[in-house]
């Protein structure tokens, strides 16, 4: 089993930042950053700068200070997943730092409903960041270079989610959540994402509804991180041929955060894709009641896709259900 | 489905590029650079009364300093959108890839940042270069000096 039932955990919280071509796209966000630096001297303490805003606000929306937060759980792109790490060091809180690539939203919520779900922990903030030009300069090009990307490669969204977490009942309740599994279907190429993530996600989502023995019809919505277009179409085929199961009412969160002149081909990506749609849009419209969230990691490093070994993947499930 | 039908799964869903267009402005705006370069360099000879060799080199360091220049305010990657390969094949291209390089990493200090990091693209270039020149040159000698 890999399934997880949760009876008292609630969403009760999420702030989000995003950075410039984010603010020009789809959603409309309350908070954003004009340029990439944000009067910061580099890049990664943009990063970290920008987690950090998103975990005061959290705090101090809520009136909360660091005593009262029994746990926060996060990570994000970078090597040692530097943003969040340097950016906790200046909180007394405990910190549990987790890498599964833009799945890492999902697999924060899960450790942390299985910590609330214990009841020795009462409150805890999840976390995640990402950055266009930090994660460009780690696994692809200078970022100056402007290396010509292919259609169907994915543009790293920019920004920094933080979301309160906890046993007081709210609108939205983590009601159950699955753990994927590592899969690779021998994709080589690192810009097609979408390719390499869509089975994990078929896997996942398959799983998910054969542990708790429900239909895809149970969920309003299912909700995937960063597929982009064309991992999109591939999961549609996918989960129809492997698993004969007829995915209808499907977004992808990476489709949904730019506009189509901004010139970003399949869509967005990096964890902070998923978390940025889910709170700015998906739950503001009210119009879904059962969500699953599906979010989708390629665990690539650049050192392994030159040793020319395949990408390997996971996607990690939660469903939530929105009380009104 | 095993991993060869999932390989035509991912192909037939990729969206194809436009390779051949994008090989037509290369083509065109690579040749216009070649034009330019060499009125740049006819108008420095005349100018300056160099020998054509002299006037070479100093287009190419314009060139140099141009491309880099642009790197530097970032303005070479969205051109490169634009002209695709043809700014990046050129002299151009390479001046681009040890700046822009080097931007990245000028807050890792002097050594360890921009010393060790600036040839990361075009340090092959350099190596094969250098080793495609060596061999030529034998080749060349055994044809013609035998």
């Amino acid at each position: 089993m890999a399934s997880i039932i949760f009876k008292n955990v609630y969403l009760n919280d999420a702030v989000s930042i995003v950075g410039p071509y984010e603010q020009k796209g789809e959603i409309k966000y309350l908070n954003g950053i004009n340029d990439f630096y944000d009067s910061e001297k580099t890049f990664e303490d943009a990063e970290i700068k920008m987690q950090k805003s998103v975990l005061d606000q959290i705090l101090f929306k809520n009136n909360l200070n660091s005593n009262n937060i029994d746990l926060v759980v996060g990570g994000d792109l970078m090597n040692q997943i530097t943003a969040t790490s340097y950016n906790i060091r200046n909180y007394p809180i405990s910190f549990l730092g987790i890498y599964s690539a833009c799945a890492s939203f999902v697999e924060s919520i899960i450790i942390a409903s299985n910590m609330l779900e214990t009841r020795f922990f009462k409150k805890g903030i999840v976390l995640t960041s990402s950055h266009n030009l930090t994660s460009e300069k780690q696994f692809r090009f200078p970022v100056e270079y402007g290396c010509l990307r292919p259609k169907r490669s994915t543009f790293t969204a920019t920004g920094a989610v933080s979301a309160l977490i906890s046993n007081e009942i709210s609108q939205i309740k983590v009601e159950s959540a699955t753990i994927g599994k590592v899969i690779d279907y021998g994709i080589k190429d690192v810009f097609n994402m979408g390719a390499v993530m869509a089975p994990a996600a078929a896997s996942t989502i398959a799983n998910h509804l054969k542990e708790l023995k429900r239909d895809i019809n149970y969920y309003d919505l299912v909700l995937t991180g960063d597929l982009g277009e064309v991992g999109k179409n591939i999961l549609k085929e996918f989960l129809e041929i492997n698993y004969q199961i007829k995915l209808k009412n499907h977004i992808d969160a990476g489709m949904q955060i730019y506009a189509p002149d901004q010139e970003t081909y399949a869509g967005a990506s990096g964890p902070v894709a998923l978390p940025l749609v889910l709170f700015n849009k998906i739950l503001k419209q009210k119009k879904y009641k059962k969500i699953l969230v599906v979010g989708t990691g390629s665990l690539h490093s650049p050192v392994m896709c030159n040793q020319k070994h395949t990408i390997p993947a996971i996607a990690h499930a939660i469903s939530l259900e929105v009380i009104s | 489905m095993n991993k060869e039908q999932y390989q035509n799964l991912v192909k037939r869903k990729t969206p194809k590029e436009n390779r051949l267009m994008n090989s037509i402005v290369a083509f065109f705006f690579g040749g216009f650079l070649g034009m330019l370069a060499e009125g740049v360099m006819q108008l420095i000879r005349h100018i300056f009364n160099l020998s054509i060799l002299d006037a070479t080199v100093w287009m190419m360091i314009i060139f140099i300093f141009v491309a880099c220049l642009l790197t530097a305010l970032g303005v070479f990657d969205k051109l490169v959108n634009i002209f695709k390969s043809s700014l990046i094949i050129p002299i151009t291209g390479f001046a681009h890839s040890v700046t822009s390089a080097a931007l990245d990493y000028k807050q890792d200090g002097l050594i360890q940042g921009v010393g060790s990091n600036c040839f990361k693209l075009a340090g092959s270039v350099i190596l094969y270069g250098v080793v495609a020149a060596f061999v030529l040159v034998i080749i060349g000698v055994l044809i013609w000096q035998v």
